[in-house]
């Protein structure tokens, strides 16, 4: 190692520190969510734990919360299918505009969500709304689905870096049809990194609020709620329960994923660039 | 394959494709004018009976609303079947943009959003045979230009407040009744960083009230109407405030609320919901709350039926609901406001709510100049004249906040 | 030999199987339908979306009815130039998202540089995930958290106040605090992968030629890193600014965002226009990062 002892215990606390910097307001959401008080003040006083059941009770955050998760579920299967069929269309052949079909999966998420958000209300307003499809659920997931197909697209297109076309060649050369290769070949290598994808874009729907401001109409996902209620000290106790909550939910698929996902980008043996990146783009 | 001829074939293709799309998206959808001019929105019952049949089987109502403003929900839907949703719109633009997405059956629109609704059809004219109570409205506030279009009424009115200039009493003067505390030069000085302002464009038009009275010389009559120069003149005037301003409040009021409390904001102006908030805290906060002597500007606010309600049963029975003495009595002390209907007065914890908020005296509301929408052609019958539009005022707006 | 008769047809296939061997004998075919829907989804919904709302910059707004009206007119983009208040958002924001980079930065390097040169094995794969992890910790709860910290009565001004001093975190400087905490892991990550990728021959080598650990550090290590840097740059600069939601709810300060979102509602066309702007600025920067290398480091 070519770093000095000093340089060595030097960088440990600077990473020590860093780390207590990222996950200290986390810890302090925690805490409020436990404060007995209605006020922000701190040190907290009392813990107690009678907002949990007021936040349970209280029907616009049950109402929000079923609603994240039925978007989040839908956003996540229309990214799933999406972003494999561009996934396999674009790790397996050549073809002109490749590039552009990257580019284009990417977009919704490398811009400003409030552009992405005004683009697509002003969609749903002028050729959905005629058409039937009005604010609610489904504009939601359309909203979302558009950029949680990255996240899906740059999973399967690093897993597919990795395993061979060869073997679907080899498949087909032993008779097997389209459907028996995707089924016994093919789905087998993909099956975790579209679990991983899936659970990154499930969190990621979860958690959005910016596009969904825009394209959710008189709906309220959770973190709409949340944005609502931060501005009104009555509900203010109940917001870092549902905070919390929220804190969780986000974290343990994205632990699994990272899991599932094993070599496809979170540990030290090459990951695909592309997938570490594109994994964690913006909410 | 390849070769640069089909690849220019292939991008001009898809040029085309993205062309032709957005053109007939931009060619579809546009204006919502459909016929405002009608009462008889969609699905509405024809009798009160009828209303109240068809209101149970719609069973829910969704309002966009000034915070606090609707009340007594839990008996409405008690009395009614309709469960009352509401969004908080924290101004009048937002409420707009809300109303227009189609998912509301009604706002309670100041007149700074209401005469645009009522422009573009988004609201429907009321039938007011169908609103019982509306024959006790006060008939001062009945058929106004902010809630009324060719003699028809559009929609109930909900009550009405100016908006107060309000202050710390242990850092101003007590005896201060003057606007001039967040425009004169030294008391900009001197109250640098502590000036709490209304976060929007309709705030020019409280500086066009205060160069009504201290430049006269513009001729200003109606603040919300001004011609260029009057216009020039009170966004310069804001310009020069805002360096002093510590504080722009958005529409919701736990902001300016907590401002005060702490001192950071010890001048400015407000609603008087913020101010009953603070003198009912515990511990009290030591604030004042006036109607200085140039008048001030104020909301005269009217529950409005969207044009395309999916439960405009339930919303009429809403309306109606509204301006019974009894929600009109919660409304008044809750937000601190003075009643439409005076039977409310009957009904208020506090007997003299009506008196203490004007709700009788017309002569105390003459110098409270109510929101409205600032129109091109000025709102007059006078051709020659044009005034600067709504668009102009906000963006004027976003550069005076700078 | 064979017994089948030479008129006999081969069996008929089943349809499935004679539909895939349709598609492997048209791989275009088989593109297509791959493409097709993720395709059509993108162009249409997405970038279809994209082209209206850059069209709406060019139109006007009927000063009666306040409706956009479909006019063709470069009064936007006039006002928008000529207007200075929309240079000092703009610069602004461009202000507050450079001390963001720089902030995410400096904070990253240390703990970067630790899981990719120091650290064993299983702690780097430890920390790799407790870096990913508050990433998807709610973006408005992190919001949320930090007004909170940052409020009058909260942990910020608790432990200033044995010193008699205050801090007022309803202000850019909050928020500049905000948006750090908030794009910290996209910086740490690129950095982390670019630093992991330096060959240790290369640090031992500049070793061996004499130089001190803090000159190689500045000579091979940090310009060895850089385009890693840049890569980052490019997720906490654009985040930061196109949002609008921490600056509404920290400060209140106009920025790019903030604006755009109070105009669009009244002035479409203006807010449309406007929005020109921060896409102009990621696009160049992004140019700018291609040609320093970030992209090889994503």
């Amino acid at each position: 190692m070519v770093e000095s002892r000093l340089t060595r215990v030097l960088l440990r606390l600077g990473a020590g520190l860093t780390l207590a910097f990222m996950y200290l307001p986390l810890v302090v959401v925690a805490l409020y969510a436990f404060n007995r008080n209605v006020t922000l003040a701190w040190p907290i006083e009392r813990y107690s734990t009678r907002w949990f059941s007021e936040a349970w009770q209280d029907q616009d955050v049950r109402d929000a919360l079923w609603l994240s998760f039925r978007a989040a579920l839908g956003a996540t299967l229309v990214a799933l299918v999406l972003g494999s069929l561009a996934a396999m269309a674009v790790s397996r052949y050549r073809f002109f505009g490749r590039e552009v079909v990257s580019f284009a999966v990417i977009l919704p998420i490398a811009l400003p969500g409030i552009i992405s958000g005004l683009a697509l209300q002003a969609t749903i307003l002028d050729v959905l709304s005629p058409l039937g499809i009005s604010f609610g659920l489904t504009t939601i997931v359309i909203g979302h689905a558009t950029f949680c197909v990255v996240v899906v697209y740059n999973n399967v297109v690093a897993r597919m870096r990795r395993t061979a076309g060869s073997l679907d060649e080899a498949s087909a050369d032993l008779g097997a049809d389209s459907w028996q290769t995707f089924r016994h070949v093919m789905f087998p290598q993909l099956r975790t990194a579209l679990l991983a994808g899936g659970l990154l874009a499930f969190a990621l729907s979860f958690d959005e609020v910016v596009v969904t401001t825009f394209t959710s109409g008189a709906q309220e996902t959770l973190p709409i709620w949340i944005v609502g209620a931060i501005t009104r000290p009555a509900d203010l106790p109940i917001v870092n329960v549902v905070a919390l909550f929220v804190i969780v939910v986000s974290i343990v698929p994205v632990y699994f994923a990272s899991r599932l996902a094993g070599g496809a980008g979170l540990t030290s043996d090459r990951p695909p660039r592309g997938a570490v990146a594109a994994e964690i783009q913006a909410p | 394959m390849s070769g640069s001829r089909s690849r220019l074939a292939r991008w001009a293709v898809a040029g085309l494709i993205v062309g032709a799309l957005s053109i007939v998206a931009a060619g579809c959808g546009g204006g919502d004018d459909d016929g405002g001019g009608d009462w008889q929105v969609a699905g509405l019952g024809s009798s009160l009976e009828e209303i109240q049949e068809l209101a149970r089987e719609e069973g829910e109502v969704n309002l966009v609303q000034w915070e606090n403003y609707a009340q007594l929900t839990d008996e409405f839907r008690a009395a009614t079947g309709c469960t009352v949703n509401t969004k908080n719109g924290g101004s009048s633009d937002e409420m707009i943009t809300l109303i227009q997405t189609g998912e509301y059956d009604g706002v309670s629109a100041s007149g700074n959003a209401s005469v645009r609704l009522m422009t573009t059809g988004d609201v429907s004219p009321i039938n007011d045979e169908l609103v019982p109570n509306y024959a006790d409205v006060q008939e001062g506030i009945k058929n106004q230009d902010y809630n009324s279009r060719d003699g028809e009424p559009y929609g109930v009115p909900h009550g009405r407040g100016p908006n107060y200039l309000m202050y710390r009493t242990d850092e101003v003067p007590e005896d201060t009744t003057s606007w001039n505390v967040i425009w004169d030069d030294a008391e900009l000085e001197k109250y640098d960083g502590k000036i709490s302002i209304y976060d929007d464009s309709i705030f020019i038009a409280d500086a066009a009230l205060w160069l009504k009275a201290t430049q006269p010389e513009l001729e200003i009559d109606d603040p919300y109407q001004l011609n260029q120069e009057q216009f020039d003149a009170a966004v310069a005037l804001l310009k020069k405030q805002a360096p002093f301003v510590g504080e722009y409040w958005p529409g919701t009021p736990a902001t300016q609320i907590a401002a005060y409390t702490n001192g950071d904001s010890v001048v400015g102006t407000t609603w008087p919901y913020q101010y009953l908030q603070l003198t009912n805290a515990d511990p009290a906060v030591p604030v004042a709350a006036v109607k200085p002597e140039e008048g001030t500007t104020g909301w005269s606010d009217t529950w409005m039926i969207y044009s395309d309600a999916q439960n405009p049963n339930c919303m009429y029975l809403w309306m109606d609901h509204m301006i019974s003495p009894e929600a009109q009595a919660a409304v008044a002390e809750g937000f601190g406001e003075a009643p439409v209907n005076l039977e409310a007065c009957d009904l208020t914890e506090n007997p003299d709510h009506c008196e203490q908020f004007h709700a009788d005296d017309e002569s105390w509301w003459d110098d409270v100049y109510y929101w409205t929408t600032p129109v091109a052609d000025c709102g007059d019958d006078d051709d020659s004249t044009t005034c600067v539009t709504q668009e102009d005022w906000k963006t004027a707006w976003t550069e005076i906040r700078g | 030999m064979s017994s089948v008769s030479a008129r006999e047809a081969p069996p008929r296939e089943p349809p499935g199987r004679r539909l895939s061997t349709f598609l492997f004998r048209h791989p275009r075919v088989r593109l297509a339908l791959l493409l097709g829907l993720p395709v059509a989804w993108m162009a249409v919904v997405y970038l279809g979306s994209l082209v209206v709302l850059l069209l709406s910059s060019f139109w006007d707004i009927d000063p009666f009815t306040g409706d956009v009206v479909r006019e063709f007119t470069l009064d936007n983009f006039r006002r928008i130039v000529e207007t200075p208040v929309y240079r000092e958002v703009a610069w602004r924001t461009v202000q507050m998202a450079a001390l963001v980079t720089v902030a995410c930065a400096v904070l990253a390097f240390p703990i970067a540089y630790y899981m990719a040169r120091v650290a064993s094995r299983r702690t780097r794969n430890l920390l790799v995930v407790a870096i990913i992890l508050p990433l998807w910790a709610s973006y408005v709860v992190k919001i949320l958290a930090w007004r909170t910290i940052l409020s009058d009565g909260g942990i910020v001004n608790w432990a200033l106040e044995p010193l008699g001093r205050s801090f007022d975190g309803y202000s850019t400087v909050g928020l500049w605090l905000t948006f750090t905490y908030l794009w910290l892991p996209y910086m740490v990550l690129p950095v982390y992968a670019g630093l992991e990728r330096i060959p240790e021959s290369l640090l031992e080598a500049s070793a061996d030629l004499g130089a001190r650990s803090s000159r190689t550090f500045v000579r091979v290590t940090l310009p060895l890193a850089f385009p890693a840097v840049v890569a980052g740059s490019i997720f906490t600069f654009s985040l930061t600014l196109g949002d609008f939601i921490a600056p509404r709810l920290i400060t209140s300060e106009q920025f790019i965002g903030t604006v755009i979102y109070s105009t669009y509602g009244e002035a479409l066309p203006i807010a449309a226009a406007y929005s020109v702007v921060p896409i102009a600025v990621i696009v160049l920067y992004l140019v700018v990062a291609r040609r320093l290398r970030a992209f090889e480091s994503l």
